[in-house]
């Protein structure tokens, strides 16, 4: 299948800052990818420039084939996004939120819509004003479901929730993929949620992909390794290293062969050790 | 006025974040605990992805990968459209009958460790030995698959 978000040295300058350099990504169809990263690592100005709300400095990004610069009107029908700030009216109704959406949507399955919301107790009647924050989120999501996407981009959709009404966001977006199965890709800075929902993800520090990939195949080929400090490892990859005096703790990936009777212990990383490894070997860089 | 809903659902997934256990692999087990304990018995349909992504909030594939799993071992198999059933070929639960006598000779066992004053991480190591001789090592995969 063809990916649904492609990127080939994809650079965004603002001014002088580079929020983005040499990006290439390439998110499969069909599968939940999360993009994590320090903040400013380029997370939302990725997104951004996927739904055309910015123009790219150099390189090119493809979504779902299209250029998103060229091709916004036609992306959009197909598109879902929600930006970190849940941008709604806030003097809009409820209602009239969801008819503004069947109006500016081609594609707009009001019914869903409707019963989405009514599923959250969410009055059709009130100003968005005067809704929780959590039920903010819940009609921003019903917004961009409401087209029935094939791609759902959200920009830290349980950022600022209580833990029951980010469950409950959680718990909607995964039932929405269980039914249309729309390929989804959000941005979260916490790695518990992500490796509940995500299926693959993209490491991003300073603007750069540090690593992409399957969570599981990530698990499965990186390695914690813990022993004494004169141990080298023989042609592995070296991810991170944390030295003490007499010992290290390596971030490996690929198959690990070493340290034989030396009190050497390797262990499989969890996806939050992949992450923070390649996070933190990323911070020593020169920009 | 309390509402109590009855839930259509045969079983009630639960997750432990803290248990290093892949999601998938949790599903299974549950699912297992629960044949063994004749909570879900042949015919009887476990809840559908839908209905756990609902209650969990995870991935509906990991529920997909759990089934599948399941189905390779011989307790389920799913029906195209109808959904994923418990099977015949599924292991029979603990019956009373041969589960309460077995537990009397393992108390009578128990007692005379404790009278030879064996601690409790003893009997642990020699019930683990006991065990591997008779059913081989286990935790062979734990993160293969």
């Amino acid at each position: 299948m063809p990916a649904v978000l492609e990127t080939n040295a994809l650079c965004k300058r603002f001014g002088k800052v580079e929020a983005l350099r040499d990006c290439d990504v390439s998110l499969p169809a069909g599968k939940v990818t999360g993009l994590v990263g320090p903040n400013g690592a380029g997370k939302t100005t990725l997104l951004q420039l996927a739904v055309g709300l910015r123009s790219v400095t150099l390189g090119t990004i493809r979504v779902l084939g299209l250029d998103p610069a060229e091709d916004t009107v036609t992306l959009l029908s197909r598109v879902g996004y929600v930006g970190q700030d849940r941008p709604l009216y806030l003097d809009l109704t409820v209602a009239e939120t969801l008819e503004l959406g069947r109006r500016l949507n081609a594609r707009w399955d009001q019914e869903f819509a409707r019963s989405r919301l009514a599923r959250f107790d969410i009055p059709l009647d009130r100003a968005v004003r005067s809704l929780s924050t959590g039920q903010r989120a819940q009609v921003a999501l019903t917004l961009a479901l409401g087209k029935r996407p094939e791609l759902l981009l959200l920009d830290e959709p349980v950022a600022n929730l209580d833990p029951v009404a980010r469950l409950d966001l959680l718990e909607e977006l995964m039932g929405a993929v269980a039914d249309d199965g729309p390929a989804v890709v959000l941005s979260s800075n916490v790695l518990s949620d992500v490796e509940r929902v995500c299926e693959h993800v993209v490491i991003l520090a300073k603007g750069q992909v540090r690593v992409a990939g399957d969570i599981e195949e990530l698990e499965r080929t990186h390695f914690l390794v813990i022993g004494p400090r004169k141990a080298e490892p023989a042609g592995e990859e070296v991810v991170d290293i944390r030295e003490a005096e007499r010992q290290t703790v390596r971030l490996v990936r690929g198959a690990v062969t070493w340290g034989n009777g030396d009190g050497t212990v390797t262990r499989p990383a969890t996806l939050e050790e992949v992450v923070l490894g390649y996070l933190r070997s990323s911070r020593g860089e020169v920009r | 006025m309390v509402i109590v809903e009855v839930d259509t659902r045969t079983i009630a997934f639960h997750l432990d974040a803290r248990s290093g256990v892949p999601t998938y692999l949790q599903l299974v087990q549950q699912v297992k605990h629960a044949v063994r304990y004749a909570m879900l018995r042949p015919g009887d349909r476990l809840p559908t992805a839908r209905d756990v992504v609902e209650d969990l909030a995870i991935n509906p594939n990991t529920v997909l990968k759990a089934y599948r799993e399941l189905e390779r071992e011989g307790f389920v198999h799913s029906r195209p459209g109808a959904g994923t059933f418990v099977s015949n070929s599924a292991p029979a639960p603990l019956a009373r009958s041969v589960h309460a006598p077995l537990r009397r000779s393992l108390d009578r066992w128990l007692t005379h460790a404790h009278a030879a004053r064996l601690d409790r991480d003893s009997v642990i190591a020699l019930f683990t030995l006991a065990l591997q001789d008779a059913y081989g090592s286990e935790d062979t995969h734990a993160r293969s698959s």
